[in-house]
């Protein structure tokens, strides 16, 4: 092995060692390194195996581009897959593993896809087993999904753990006037220029370190300045974020940062989140986000050993590893130049090789040797490059590291993320930032300047423009910084090595195994787009999405297509710039928190009173109150034939209620419902129905008068949010000349509902005043305000939603359990009962009463059996459109009541009702409530059907639950099926 | 992510409002034909550049809002209550 630890120099702390687990086996490193600069040093070079072939693969790179060294952490719940070992920081303890390969990294049986790589092109998978005959001929996918399965085994990324993930993660906030995007030469710059004009700075850097390129100098000055900016912006104020990456920019200079907290860590506190989601909301942006070095495609360019040049810098520099002792550069640009004498330096020998005719003068002495006009061939070697075939000497040249610089990439991923177009640079053979008006300035190598002086002065003059733009009056710097400044000489653009009457394999997106011939295959198929390019042969869609390789491809496409790489254009970038996890979006809305639970004001009352509670919608609301030994079916049986019986109570708080008051509200209330409003009473209660401009059901619900201006609305549970909106938008928006103000006072009242043929008596046992609660002061329909005993201010209605005498009981929300105390101590003797959700469902179904479950939306007035709801003396919401033809189709379905034919048997809500012997597709209609009757001795459902009862007197119809796979007989009956006269509510 | 300056609580989320609909609808009288009716409900133009729309500051001061939105760049150009007489005590016309 080649790669070793220096004895000195780097910015690791050999005071201190780390221990850490790679496939099993214990290996160790500093303070500082990160896996892959302590595996390199370890002398690992094998790291992973390729997605499709199983070819081997090393580190290619120190950073986020990095498309070989991605390996597993942990282990158990813990399991994270697809982690860059080039960014993941080292620490005591961190076990991992390398991915793709069975049974090891060394030994691959997968490894035998690569010698049929000829005939696993872009697109096999797909062209082979999708429609694969003679099975699927004209017949779908099925198959497919079977094969699907065993390829993706075979192929894997990483797999990510089952466990429920054990980590907390938070969002949070920021605002700023300027956030900075990287911390090399240009953002400390920017930040520094901006913080000391009064601005405030937030600077980002996904490292673990500030100072971006500063970090990979050898030269002590870079240190001294990184120090000295460093220290100046602290000073400034400017607020700084390692570890944190700026993964998308939006709308409103608004930001997506992920912030890595405990991922470095080897015991972190409890209290810490192992991640935060930032939201920073800035008014400018400095993007000062660097460059990426391109690898070439010539053979085997995947060989572990071969990475970037200045990777091969940076594992020297900053971690104090000599990657190679015998290397060899390749190039077609004046950058690597530097690294080979840094190299050279500290012991290797050094060829560099140059696609150039001229090359940077080196001095005598300094143990480079180039060789221009020269380009590589092929790499020999497999689990290690040995060897280089190149047009610079005869034969294989050994060597034990291959150093690559195809040129470099500015990292412009966030401005396309707003839609910026980029625009391509034939002089310095990149992508550059086109010219926009967003407040976004870009500075540094990520606008192609390469100079460590030149990024620093550009940093300056993109805060002076920030500034500018926030109305400061700042003088932009002066002298001239041009692209490609850095560089004495040209680029030579050099993409793929092509020998005629040779196949190379080389590759253009290692992670995803794409190959050159995979481009030319793709432009053979006909495809002309870089987007379909893309999607074909799935460059740059693996976790790296391409980013040492995606201009490769575009420049090979470019060449097939006859066009230019400017004409082609680039695919468009979209966020994440570098992954996010799951955890950090969720952030803390998980589990129980994963929506907000609604309580009422009854709710300990209800629990310390043997309620079981269920959760309808967003509310925690009774479900029944079982007796001992009693079952679901059981209580809430009891508890209907009770309130049938003699009186029963429920919690009805979570209804929607709202205040509506003002001199116009009468008008108001007639426009909205569907029956006359106008002429209802002071201490009178009216159902009403509202529907959506569509002439669709919105809501039902009932509106009591309290006084000349002052009304009180119910609405269902389920609808009381869309009310209340459609009130305030009706109000303010269309109707802004009616004196009407709504305010939502649901979380104000708490309400009881007293149901039974004894609940006067229950009343009348606790207000202050019994005489008001007689049928002749409190008539069907009527409403009192009164007090309870102990001066508990009360409103009562009497309404009916069981089919029985009943009262509705609203008293504030503070006097809730006490107004539960009065009520149930008082039904106690007369044998009363609380009852739940479940038994008010039996008791609404008996009677035919609708609620979300019916008013879902796609339902008439006449649909829910309520046209004579409908006024025909005025005009209302939804009047006109209600009238339309197929609205008022007499054959839509309506709304019925269902008897099994076999009174014993059972069916159940949300199953189909359907012609006999047509048992299929959507049948004839559907049931929406399914409960055992007490009262009639049965099962019963309600539902619609198509034509309503009407259509099916005497005709037997099947309820079919291909889910249960059970078919029942059943009739179609009135909706009303228990007292359909009324009886017993109004008497 | 839009930023909506809401004229009685500042610059906020989008997240704090819901989106309502077609601002430059005038809806017709409740007894006007049934064609008229149609228009209104149904009848959208897919507008690319900036249109007029209403938000509601549901989670905020829960005002209904006349948003001019350019459906291209996401930028807001114009916010105002989208009730008359609000809009004008609020900019001194009362």
């Amino acid at each position: 092995m080649s790669a070793r630890r220096l004895s000195h120099g780097g910015r690791i702390d050999r005071a201190k060692t780390i221990s850490f687990d790679w496939e099993g086996r214990k290996l160790t490193g500093y303070p500082g390194d990160t896996l892959a600069s302590a595996l390199m040093a370890g002398g690992q070079r094998v790291i992973g195996r390729s997605f499709k072939y199983h070819r081997p693969r090393g580190i290619m790179s120190a950073g986020v581009e990095e498309s070989g060294a991605i390996v597993t952490l942990g282990d158990g719940a813990w399991r994270d897959p697809n982690v860059k070992a080039t960014t993941q920081e080292l620490y005591d303890g961190l076990v991992a593993r390398g991915q793709h390969a069975w049974p090891n990294l060394h030994f691959d049986m997968g490894g035998v896809a690569n010698f049929f790589s000829r005939f696993l092109p872009a697109g096999f998978y797909y062209k082979t087993f999708m429609g694969m005959p003679p099975f699927e001929w004209g017949s779908g996918t099925g198959w497919w999904m079977r094969y699907e399965k065993l390829i993706r085994r075979a192929a894997g990324m990483g797999t990510a753990s089952r466990a429920p993930d054990p980590d907390a993660y938070e969002h949070a906030h920021a605002f700023c006037d300027l956030l900075v995007v990287g911390s090399g030469p240009a953002g400390l710059s920017a930040a520094l220029v901006a913080a000391q004009s009064g601005l405030e700075v937030i600077l980002v850097e996904q490292d673990f370190e500030f100072g971006g390129d500063l970090l990979n100098q050898a030269n002590p000055e870079s240190e001294t300045k990184r120090i000295e900016l460093l220290s100046a912006i602290h000073t400034a104020g400017v607020r700084t974020m390692s570890r944190t990456t700026a993964f998308g920019l939006y709308e409103n200079s608004v930001a997506g940062l992920v912030e890595r907290v405990t991922d470095h860590l080897a015991n972190p506190a409890d209290y810490l989140p192992r991640q935060r989601f930032w939201t920073v909301r800035s008014k400018q942006t400095v993007l000062a986000t660097g460059a990426l070095e391109r690898l070439i495609a010539f053979g085997n360019n995947d060989r572990p050993g071969i990475m970037s040049a200045n990777a091969g810098r940076t594992y020297l520099n900053r971690y104090g590893v000599l990657p190679g002792e015998n290397i060899i550069v390749v190039t077609n640009n004046d950058s690597p130049y530097q690294p080979a004498l840094e190299l050279a330096k500290a012991g290797a020998t050094v060829h560099l090789i140059d696609a150039r005719t001229t090359t940077p003068e080196l001095e005598k002495g300094c143990g480079v040797s180039v060789k221009s006009e020269s380009i590589p061939i092929k790499a020999h070697g497999s689990k290690g490059i040995r060897g280089l075939e190149s047009t610079a000497s005869e034969g294989i040249q050994s060597c034990d590291l291959l150093l690559v610089s195809g040129g470099w990439s500015p990292v412009v991923h966030l401005l396309s993320h707003r839609g910026i177009k980029l625009v391509w640079d034939a002089q310095i053979a990149c992508f550059l930032p086109g010219d926009t008006d967003a407040p976004i300035h870009v500075a540094g190598s990520a606008a192609g300047i390469w100079g460590s002086k030149d990024c620093g002065a550009s940093g300056q003059v993109a805060a002076a423009k920030a500034l500018g733009q926030l109305g400061h009056d700042i003088k932009l710097p002066t002298g001239k910084i041009s692209r490609g400044s850095g560089w004495d000489l040209p680029i030579k653009p050099l993409y793929e090595i092509k020998v005629p009457g040779r196949k190379l394999q080389s590759f253009v997106d290692l992670q995803h195994d794409v190959t050159s011939e995979d481009v030319r295959l793709a432009h053979r198929e006909g495809f002309q787009s870089v987007e379909h390019l893309k999607r074909f042969t799935t460059l740059g869609m693996a976790t790296d999405q391409g980013k040492m390789g995606n201009i490769i491809g575009m420049a090979l496409m470019a060449e097939a297509l006859g066009k230019n790489i400017h004409d082609m254009g680039t695919t468009t970038f979209r966020p994440p710039y570098t992954p996010v996890s799951l955890g950090a979006l969720g952030g803390r809305h998980v589990d129980s928190n994963f929506r907000p639970i609604r309580r009422t004001p009854l709710h300990d009352w209800n629990l310390s009173n043997g309620a079981i509670m269920t959760l309808a919608g967003l509310w925690d609301r009774p479900w029944y109150f079982p007796r001992e030994g009693e079952t679901i079916e059981d209580a809430y049986i009891r508890e209907a034939t009770v309130a049938r019986k003699s009186v029963g109570l429920c919690d009805i708080t979570s209804l929607g209620k709202i205040a509506v008051q003002g001199p116009d509200t009468a008008e108001f209330l007639n426009r909205i419902y569907t029956n006359p409003f106008a002429k209802l009473s002071i201490g009178k209660a009216r159902y009403g129905i509202m529907l959506r401009d569509d002439g669709m059901v919105m809501d039902d619900g009932t509106c009591w008068r309290l006084t000349e201006t002052d009304y009180f609305m119910t609405t269902t549970t389920a609808h009381a949010a869309t009310v209340m909106v459609w009130l305030e938008e009706l109000l303010q928006v269309r109707w802004p000349d009616l004196k009407v103000h709504v305010t939502s006072v649901s979380d104000q009242w708490a309400g009881c509902t007293v149901a039974g043929p004894n609940s006067r008596a229950v009343l009348e046992a606790c207000v202050t005043d019994p005489t008001l609660i007689s049928n002749e002061t409190c008539p069907f329909m009527g409403v009192i305000e009164t007090t309870l005993t102990g001066a508990i201010p009360s409103r009562i209605a009497r309404i009916s939603f069981s089919g029985e005498l009943a009262f509705e009981v609203y008293v504030p929300s503070d006097y809730g359990p006490s107004m539960m105390d009065l009520l149930f101590n008082a039904s106690k003797p007369l044998d009363g009962c609380l009852y739940g959700l479940e038994a008010l469902g039996t008791l609404r179904i008996e009677k035919g009463h609708v609620t979300g479950a019916e008013l879902d939306g796609r339902v008439t007035i006449e649909d829910a059996g309520l046209g004579k709801m409908a006024s025909k003396q005025k005009s209302y919401i939804g009047d006109v459109l209600r009238k339309r033809p197929v609205m008022l189709d007499k054959n839509r379905a309506r709304l019925v009541g269902i008897f099994p034919k076999d009174r014993t048997q059972r069916f159940n809500a949300g199953t189909i009702l359907c012609k006999p012997g047509a048992i299929s597709g959507f049948g004839e209609g559907w049931i929406t409530g399914a409960t055992y009757s007490p009262a009639l001795g049965h099962w019963i459902g309600i539902g619609f059907i198509s034509g309503g009862f009407e259509s099916w007197v005497g005709q037997t119809v099947v309820v079919a639950d291909p889910v249960r796979d059970q078919n029942i007989n059943v009739e179609i009956v009135l909706p009303q099926m228990f007292d359909p006269a009324g009886k017993r509510s109004h008497d | 992510m839009i930023r909506i300056p809401c004229p009685f609580c500042g610059e906020r989320d989008h997240s704090e409002f819901h989106y309502g609909g077609d601002g430059s609808i005038t809806y017709p009288a409740l007894d006007a034909p049934t064609e008229d009716w149609l228009n209104a409900v149904y009848q959208r133009k897919n507008i690319r550049g900036v249109q007029i729309e209403t938000w509601h500051h549901v989670n905020g001061c829960r005002m209904w809002l006349l948003v001019e939105r350019d459906t291209i760049t996401h930028e807001i150009h114009l916010v105002r209550a989208a009730h008359d007489g609000v809009d004008g005590v609020l900019k001194g016309r009362t």
